[in-house]
């Protein structure tokens, strides 16, 4: 099928490009490879999103190269603009540190796919490797025929695929409301108001009034310091619950108000 | 330079990416790879318009790079409504349909 695709090309215009170009491939190709394959490996999905980031810029200037200026800003536009942030924002959302686990599920699923990979890899390489290639015609001529390059884009796509155009937008419609309606939750519980939420303090009688503020001493003022009780223990309610289960209290604003070693002790027991 | 060399670097960025969605586990990653995919098809899209002097595989690249673009919203957002559901971005997760 490439065959035939690539034996339209009639006349010959050229078969290699300039030398600038050629070495602004010979550096970028390699950067983009290297790149892809660094998305794939990479344990953080952070690194993932960076790698691929890189990957679409050099895509962008291939473009740019080939002479698609066009589509060479629209891919930075929309896809290191807008998609990327998209993923970095969703990455954000579903929590940065949920990296990989090595598990495999499915055993032997690594080495079969890489196994393919290569098989696909290979069927690709070596079918373009078996096309005889006439050079490259440019789509210059297609350009000033229709008055420039934005225009003859803009001729193709309310011309000829103008109804593919139309569907486009439908299924931009359809994607925009398929994101509010599943992003869109039910409340299943109505909210609590201000005084059932006072009520219900109360009523189990734990703590009706607010809890102390962390404590705040001439050395460490910070949320994790504890505050000093009157008979010289620390208050475990002053310190964010976050933090007294990640165990990061630290006992250094009783030691350094008293650095006697029973009140950091206790200070750490509580 | 022969311009064809584009279209080696298109067949490896996809099977970079195709690996790369048979591989990893994080629905996130998975979708960065297949972006990757898209952009190397966009890429031997571009090759080929500008091999054969003919404007229309630019005016192809763009329509995938819009139906690229809806594919990311929906399914972020399905990423989403899982992670919220299940406290997990991993596509091993969703096993409920199994039994």
């Amino acid at each position: 099928m490439i065959h035939a695709f690539l034996a339209t090309a009639q006349p010959v215009v050229e078969t290699s490009t300039s030398a600038g170009q050629a070495a602004a491939f010979w550096v970028l190709a390699p950067l983009a490879v290297i790149s892809a394959v660094l998305v794939v490996v990479s344990r953080k999905s952070v690194h993932s999103a960076i790698w691929m980031a890189l990957t679409m810029i050099i895509v962008a200037i291939f473009f740019l190269m080939e002479g698609a200026y066009f589509l060479g800003i629209v891919q930075v536009v929309v896809y290191t603009g807008a998609v990327m942030m998209l993923f970095l924002f969703v990455l954000m959302l579903v929590g940065v540190d949920a990296s990989d686990s090595l598990v495999e599920t499915l055993r032997g699923q690594r080495v079969t796919a890489i196994v393919l990979g290569l098989g696909l890899g290979g069927l690709l390489v070596g079918a373009i490797g078996q096309v005889t290639f006439s050079g490259a015609l440019g789509t210059s001529a297609a350009e000033t025929a229709a008055g420039g390059h934005l225009e003859a884009i803009a001729q193709a796509i309310f011309t000829k695929y103008v109804y593919s155009f139309e569907v486009t937008s439908a299924l931009l419609v359809t994607a925009a409301v398929a994101a509010m309606v599943l992003a869109h939750r039910e409340r299943l519980v109505p909210r609590k108001s201000q005084r059932e939420q006072s009520v219900e303090r109360f009523k189990d009688g734990t703590h009706p009034t607010p809890f102390p503020s962390p404590g705040v001493y001439a050395r460490h003022n910070a949320v994790d310091t504890p505050a000093l009780l009157p008979d010289g223990s620390t208050s475990d309610a002053s310190v964010p619950q976050s933090l007294r289960r990640r165990g990061a209290v630290h006992p250094r604003g009783v030691a350094a108000l008293d650095p006697g070693p029973e009140a950091s002790d206790e200070g750490e027991e509580r | 330079m022969n311009p064809v060399n584009y279209l080696y670097v298109a067949a490896l960025l996809f099977t970079v990416g195709a690996v790369g969605v048979l591989v990893r586990r994080n629905a996130i990653v998975v979708f960065m790879c297949v972006e990757l995919m898209f952009n190397a098809s966009n890429l031997a899209f571009v090759t080929f318009a500008h091999l054969n002097g003919n404007i229309d595989g630019q005016v192809v690249a763009f329509f995938v790079m819009v139906v690229a673009a809806a594919e990311v919203v929906v399914g972020l957002a399905i990423i989403v409504a899982i992670f919220r559901t299940r406290r997990s971005a991993s596509v091993d997760d969703p096993n409920l349909l199994k039994y």
